[in-house]
């Protein structure tokens, strides 16, 4: 859903920082999803359908919850619950349309309640979305939400099959509709597929978001120190997760940054020069990529080792490749600042 | 019959490999363009590797102008002539480095960007 909000980000980025998560679209493209820190997004995810005839067809009912499902559920969620009063008409509208179409979809799920019931169920939703969902309680809310979900796929259905009749429609949690168990008409491969992507990011969202791809480690610490300095607060932190020395990312962090600083007492590194936490954690996920990551098998479990040439070589440990890698090199630096006093 | 296989091959082919890939691991050689802090929100950029078949000076004169920076040719003692280039000029360059028509058309792969 985000996929087509950054398209340029999502190409470059195999590496994340833990607020961020990598979220496997239905069809399969692989999105960052800056998650916020109440969990909104997350819930709005999971309450919103992610098909998109299934969301198209919701627009047509209502459009907040196609705004909902757009993007952001917070910034949404204002606006939304303003529209509800013309929602409510719209689905009062629709609900006269309902019982003949009704038997055209072909689920046994039991028939929507009346219009009111049904704009206040709508609001509840609403509140849903905001809320942090943590406890079984807000779990079990989270459920009756889904089934809430499931009743307005199956108008969605009855919508769309008034509609036009060809576009295929159905529950996707709950296995009815065309995904019924006995149900013989052919299923198109699409519709499978998101199906799949959805009830996998339902039931084991572990697998559908931080799959290999991902690799996460904590957001690097950036303090300022006076004016010209800045702290590197977590390197020994960072540095322990990748299983890398200190020295060399901090060698590869001077590098890069065409600056030089130093260790304090308690282990920080000091920058000279200002960098935000950004350019701090691009730097770092090119080191990722060059020296952490194996290009074989994309694992970061990898060793590295200094070989017999003066040669360092990364092993990953997973699958057992083993490639070397560059030395790090400083290159030209420009003379900043103060000329030289010994120079010719 | 030994003899004749070894008229065969006229040149051992490990040793030879062995050379060559000695050698173009030496002519592989990176142009790499690098950010420098100066003071307050003032950076450089500087080219450093660009191959001695162009007039770096014809280059700078161009880039001068396009970018609108100023810039010198600085020759360093290890490194060659360094272009280096005022502000940060990472993406400007890299795209005059590859393009085919109105810059070197050089191959992307042969350029490295670092800094953050």
């Amino acid at each position: 859903m985000s996929a087509e909000e950054s398209p340029k980000r999502n190409s470059r980025k195999s590496v994340a920082f833990t607020q961020e998560q990598v979220v496997v679209d239905a069809d399969g493209s692989v999105t960052m999803v800056a998650s916020t820190a109440d969990d909104t997004k997350e819930t709005a995810m999971s309450h919103t359908p992610r098909t998109p005839p299934l969301s198209e067809a919701l627009g047509a009912f209502t459009d907040a919850p196609a705004a909902a499902a757009d993007d952001d559920a917070a910034a949404a969620a204002t606006p939304a619950a303003e529209d509800d009063g013309e929602i409510d008409l719209s689905l009062l509208k629709k609900k006269k349309k309902k019982p003949k179409t009704e038997a055209a979809a072909e689920d046994g799920e039991e028939a929507a309640p009346a219009g009111g019931e049904d704009g206040v169920d709508l609001t509840m939703k609403k509140k849903k979305k905001k809320k942090v969902v943590k406890d079984e309680d807000e779990f079990a809310k989270k459920l009756e939400a889904l089934k809430l979900e499931g009743k307005e796929g199956d108008e969605a259905a009855a919508a769309a099959v008034a509609g036009d009749a060809d576009v295929q429609e159905g529950d996707m949690e709950k296995g009815t509709g065309i995904y019924q168990h006995d149900e013989t008409k052919t299923i198109n491969y699409d519709l499978l597929t998101e199906r799949f992507f959805a009830l996998l990011s339902q039931k084991n969202p572990d697998h559908a978001s931080s799959g290999t791809r991902s690799y996460k480690i904590p957001p690097p610490q950036c303090l300022r120190e006076g004016n010209k300095k800045t702290i590197f607060a977590n390197l020994p932190e960072i540095c322990k997760r990748m299983k890398r020395a200190d020295e060399h990312v901090t060698a590869y962090l001077f590098a890069e940054l065409g600056t030089n600083g130093s260790v304090d007492g308690s282990r920080r590194l000091v920058i000279k020069g200002r960098f935000q936490q950004k350019q701090i954690e691009n730097v770092l996920r090119t080191y990722i990529i060059e020296y952490v990551t194996c290009k074989t098998c994309r694992s970061p479990n990898t060793e590295l080792s200094k070989g017999e040439n003066r040669l360092y070589f990364i092993t990953c440990n997973s699958c057992g490749s083993r490639r070397s890698v560059q030395a790090i090199k400083t290159g030209f630096s420009a003379q900043v600042g103060k000329r030289r006093k010994n120079k010719v | 019959m030994s003899t004749q296989i070894e008229n065969l091959k006229s040149y051992d082919p490990f040793a030879e490999a062995d050379d060559d890939s000695g050698q173009t691991k030496q002519t592989q050689e990176y142009i790499h363009i690098r950010i420098q802090q100066r003071n307050g929100r003032k950076t450089l950029t500087t080219v450093q590797g660009i191959p001695s078949k162009f007039d770096h000076k014809k280059i700078l004169k161009v880039i001068k102008k396009e970018f609108a920076c100023n810039g010198t040719i600085i020759s360093d003692s290890e490194m060659g002539e360094v272009i280096q280039l005022q502000g940060d000029q990472r993406s400007k360059i890299r795209e005059f480095l590859t393009d085919s028509e109105s810059g070197l058309g050089l191959d992307d792969k042969t350029i490295k960007v670092h800094g953050f």
